[in-house]
Parts: C-alpha cells; sequence; structure tokens
C-alpha cells in the first residue's frame, strides 16, 4: 500500500433518527481507499443503519457523506456493492446469468439482455469472476440447488464484476457453519488483495471483526438516559487500526494483540 | 404410529382417493335403481343408459334449427368466452399487479382503486354490463374478467412488493433501473405466481361464465344446463356438470406442470 493512502469515503456530521428515536448521532468517519473495516456493536446501536446510509438505502437525517470527494446520491447505485446475509441472489437465475445481470443492466438498458458476441464475453467475464470466488464448476446451478456458502460466493461474484468503489458487508458469513465460514474468511481476503477492494463490513462476531479487518469500530451509545434510552443515538466508540500481516492468503493474522477487554466491553451485544 | 406420521405411497393414495367417488357413483346408482323400481319414467336420478341416450342426440346429431352438434357447439362457445376472459385478466393482472407491486407512487395513486373494485360483487354488475355493452360476447366476456382480475391483480402485486428488499437493493447496486428490475427482477418471479392465481381463479371464471350464460345467451354450456332444466333434464344436465369438472380438472393439471416444466426454480429442489 502506499505510504499516503487516500480517503475513499466520509462522513461528515451524520445523524440518523427515525421519528424521536436517534440511531446514529454525529457519525465523523474517514475510511481510506484499500482498507477492510469491520463494524462491531450490540443489537440496536445502528451498525446496519450505517451500512444502509453508506449503500445510499436511506438518507441520513442530518450529515453529508462524501464519495471520492462529491456528495453520495440518495440511491443505490453500482459504486457500491453489497452482501446481505440472505436474498442477495436471484432465485430465478443460474449462476451466471446471476453474474451477468449486472452486466446486462450496464449495456442493455431497454432489454437487460445480451445477445451474440456482446452475450459471449459477457459470460466469459463473469465465468472468470466466478472461478475466482469458487464456483467454476457450478455455473448453471440455481440459488435453491446451492448451500448457504456457496450462495454467498455468488453474491459476491456479483458484486465485484461491477467493480465497486466499495464492497458492503451486512453479516455476510453469519448464518453459514464455522467450517464454511474460515473457507469464506480466506475467500474474501485473498479477493480483497487481489482485487486492492475498499470492504465494510458490519459483523456479529468480534473474532471475524478482528481477523479480517484492518481497522475496527466499535459502535455504542455514548451516553444512557434509563428514562429515555430512545433519545441518545450511537456513534463509533472505539476506532482500533491494525496491521495484518502480508502473509500469504490463507494464513489471515492480525498484528494487534487485542486487548481482553476491550473484547469483554464490546462483547456485550 | 400417529396419524401425521402416515405417509401413503403412489398406488395406496390413488386406491384410497377413488375411494369415495367410487363410493358416491355405486350410491347414486343404488338410488337410481331403486327410483326407476318404483317408476321407469323417473327423470330426477337417471340412470346410465338413460344419459348415454340424450347426450348422444347432442353429440353426434346437427341441431335442426342451427345445424350445429350441440354438445360441441355448446363447449367451443364456453371454453372461448372464458379463455378469452382468462386471457384479458392473466394479462392486466400480471401488469397492473407488477407495476403496482413494484413503484410505489403508482400503488399509492391505484392502489385504493383496485381495492374498491375488488370488493364489488361482481354479479351485482351484470346489469350494468348487459346494459352497457349488450347481450353478445362481451357482457359474458367482461364479466369473467371483472369477477377475477381484481383478485389476481392483488395477489400478483401483493407478491411483487413482498420480494426481499435485499433484492431490490442488489439488482439497484448491480446497475439496474426501475425498468429492468421490472423486467428481469420482478416479471420473472411474479410468473410462477401468476400460474397459481389462475388456477385458483378457474373456479370463479366458471362461476361467472355459467351465470352470464344463463341469463342471457343461445350457446354455451351453463346456456344448455339452464335450458334443459325446463324440462327436469337431468340426462342432460349431470353428463354436462360431470363434462365442465373435466374441463377445469384438465386445466388445473395443465397448469401445473406447465408452471413446473417452465419455472423449475420455483417448485423446490425438484429441477
Amino acid at each position: 500500500m502506499s505510504a499516503r493512502p487516500e480517503t475513499l469515503l466520509s462522513l461528515r456530521d451524520v445523524w440518523v433518527e427515525y421519528g424521536d428515536k436517534i440511531v446514529l448521532e454525529k457519525v465523523d468517519l474517514d475510511i481510506e481507499a484499500g482498507s477492510f473495516v469491520s463494524i462491531i456493536g450490540p443489537s440496536g446501536a445502528g451498525k446496519s443503519s450505517l451500512l444502509r446510509i453508506v449503500l445510499g438505502q436511506e438518507v441520513p437525517t442530518r450529515g453529508t457523506i462524501l464519495l471520492d470527494g462529491t456528495p453520495l446520491t440518495p440511491e443505490c447505485g453500482p459504486d457500491r456493492g453489497v452482501v446481505f446475509q440472505r436474498y442477495s441472489v436471484f432465485p430465478h437465475l443460474s449462476v451466471l446469468r446471476n453474474t451477468v445481470f449486472g452486466l446486462e443492466c450496464e449495456k442493455a438498458p431497454l432489454t437487460a439482455r445480451l445477445f451474440g458476441k456482446a452475450r459471449r464475453d459477457a459470460e466469459a467475464e463473469a465465468a472468470e469472476m466466478l472461478q475466482a470466488v469458487g464456483l467454476g464448476d457450478s455455473l448453471h446451478l440455481f440459488p435453491a440447488q446451492m448451500s448457504g456458502g456457496m450462495q454467498q460466493r455468488l453474491a459476491i461474484a456479483q458484486a465485484l464484476i461491477k467493480r465497486p468503489r466499495i464492497l458492503l458487508l451486512d453479516e455476510p458469513f453469519g448464518a453459514l457453519d464455522p467450517g464454511i465460514r474460515a473457507d469464506m474468511h480466506a475467500l474474501i481476503t485473498k479477493l480483497w488483495r487481489d482485487y486492492a477492494l475498499t470492504i465494510i463490513m458490519v459483523t456479529h462476531d468480534i473474532r471475524e471483526a478482528f481477523t479480517l479487518g484492518t481497522r475496527v469500530l466499535a459502535l455504542d451509545k455514548r451516553r444512557h438516559d434509563p428514562h429515555a434510552p430512545h433519545r441518545f443515538g450511537a456513534t463509533a466508540v472505539y476506532d482500533l487500526p491494525l496491521r495484518r500481516n502480508d502473509e500469504p492468503a490463507g494464513e489471515t493474522a492480525v498484528a494487534v494483540e487485542i486487548p481482553l477487554s476491550i473484547e469483554e466491553t464490546i462483547g456485550h451485544g | 404410529m400417529r396419524w401425521v406420521n402416515r405417509q401413503i405411497d403412489r398406488s395406496g393414495r390413488i386406491l384410497l382417493g377413488s375411494l369415495p367417488i367410487l363410493l358416491l357413483v355405486l350410491l347414486y346408482l343404488f338410488l337410481a335403481a331403486q327410483r326407476h323400481a318404483a317408476n321407469p319414467m323417473d327423470k330426477i336420478l337417471p340412470l346410465p343408459t338413460g344419459m348415454a341416450e340424450a347426450m348422444a342426440a347432442l353429440l353426434f346429431q346437427p341441431d335442426q334449427l342451427t345445424g350445429q352438434l350441440v354438445f360441441w357447439a355448446d363447449t367451443l362457445a364456453s371454453l372461448q368466452r372464458l379463455g378469452i376472459g382468462l386471457g384479458i385478466a392473466t394479462l392486466s393482472a400480471l401488469v397492473v399487479g407488477l407495476v403496482l407491486g413494484l413503484l410505489p407512487p403508482i400503488r399509492a395513486t391505484f392502489g385504493p382503486l383496485v381495492t374498491g373494485i375488488a370488493v364489488i360483487p361482481p354479479i351485482a354488475l351484470l346489469p350494468i354490463l348487459f346494459i352497457a355493452l349488450g347481450l353478445g360476447e362481451t357482457a359474458k366476456v367482461a364479466l369473467i374478467v371483472i369477477g377475477i382480475a381484481p383478485v389476481m391483480v392483488r395477489d400478483i402485486m401483493a407478491h411483487v412488493s413482498a420480494l426481499p428488499r435485499e433484492q431490490i437493493v442488489k439488482a439497484q447496486t448491480l446497475g439496474a433501473s426501475s425498468w429492468q428490475i421490472m423486467i428481469r427482477v420482478a416479471l420473472p418471479q411474479a410468473m410462477p405466481r401468476l400460474f397459481h392465481a389462475v388456477k385458483l381463479a378457474l373456479g370463479p371464471a366458471w362461476v361467472f361464465l355459467i351465470s352470464a350464460e344463463a341469463i342471457a345467451s343461445d350457446v354455451g354450456l351453463g346456456y344448455r344446463i339452464f335450458l334443459v332444466r325446463r324440462y327436469l333434464s337431468m340426462d342432460v344436465i349431470i353428463p354436462y356438470v360431470a363434462w365442465i369438472a373435466l374441463l377445469a380438472i384438465v386445466m388445473d393439471v395443465a397448469l401445473s406442470v406447465m408452471s413446473r416444466r417452465m419455472f423449475p426454480w420455483a417448485h423446490g429442489a425438484s429441477h
């Protein structure tokens, strides 16, 4: 990585409120290109809200979000890819068609379908991407025929084919078996390195957050009013930069020893 | 073994399923034979031989006035009305349901109207249709459409708007526009549901068809049933009802098979 990494995404004084319930208050963040940011925190601390406003699915009540220095349009777009915990692949399309979809939307605005050479080219590109996530042998399966881990691999390939500026992961491995989850950790690490991705990942799993991330954000409420708990929102209470060992992919170790007290403090969610 | 755990194999299911039907037929034959023993001219419960004779005339002998084979002319007329009605209703359910289900501004504008139309009993509109559209084919087809389309529209609308939000968001992050989401994400996933909706609408469609034919028509299965009712011709009514049931079952099965062939992904792991 270069000596002075550029700031890719910045949040300035961002508040999210639903009626009189304040979910996020005064969030100020700068996320550098090429970083892998894990977001942890107890349930209801606004982890997913933060992800949704970056994604453009929701608009913050106050504050600005800049991507590459320009304010975000309050809508989802191809510059931000996403993988949800579930339902982020299309059940009616085969693995290959699921992946080609992003290319078809871009190149065929009216029909959203490609034919002839354009289609063969797109399919070749999609097949290459699927190879990279380990689905090279499953091009013609439907999502219902695949395991949860394979579906998440597909969701990642789908997102990456658009070369997004940021990849957002919303508890992407939460529903998977521990063994599969370890495989997925290795995969996402490899993709992060190979494609020089910038990733923001929301997770419940603290170990996962520290294993994968180059930076861990813990969201929680700074203040607590027992009579009106909804009147104070959460913000980043811990912001821990980590340095990952640049070992060959597969072995993912964290350079920073996690202080036990912090893990305990944030672990109550 | 508990009854909830007793699984019946295929041959067992056929055997068990045909049992009550067979019993009913036997019961009918017994009662009919009993009545005919008391009165050989009985018209209320005709014997199979009587039905065959009455039907043979309708099936094979041209009508003296029109020169048509009555049974086949009735079937053709009814199926045509049903087909056109179902076709229009299905197409409008798909288009309106998709647009309303996917686009919140359109739903806000036309949702209450669709709900309002759906709660009107269609038969209450029949006089209006006959007055406005005359006694011809249009009024009959219109009754079928008005009778089944609102329910189908609401069904498709509910299905489309219940698609996981994640999918719609994901499609947008892949660069899809509203139009592209509609034709590539919502439409294909609405199709199996549409087949299901048509299957469920078949029953009401037949009801509205028979009603329209009973009131004003000169050909059709429903017309014939209500015509021969005046002569207590149970020997024609019962075969006609059986024929209607058979047609309905064939349509139902055909729709199921088509849906499973065309949308294997929507029918579990059976592909």
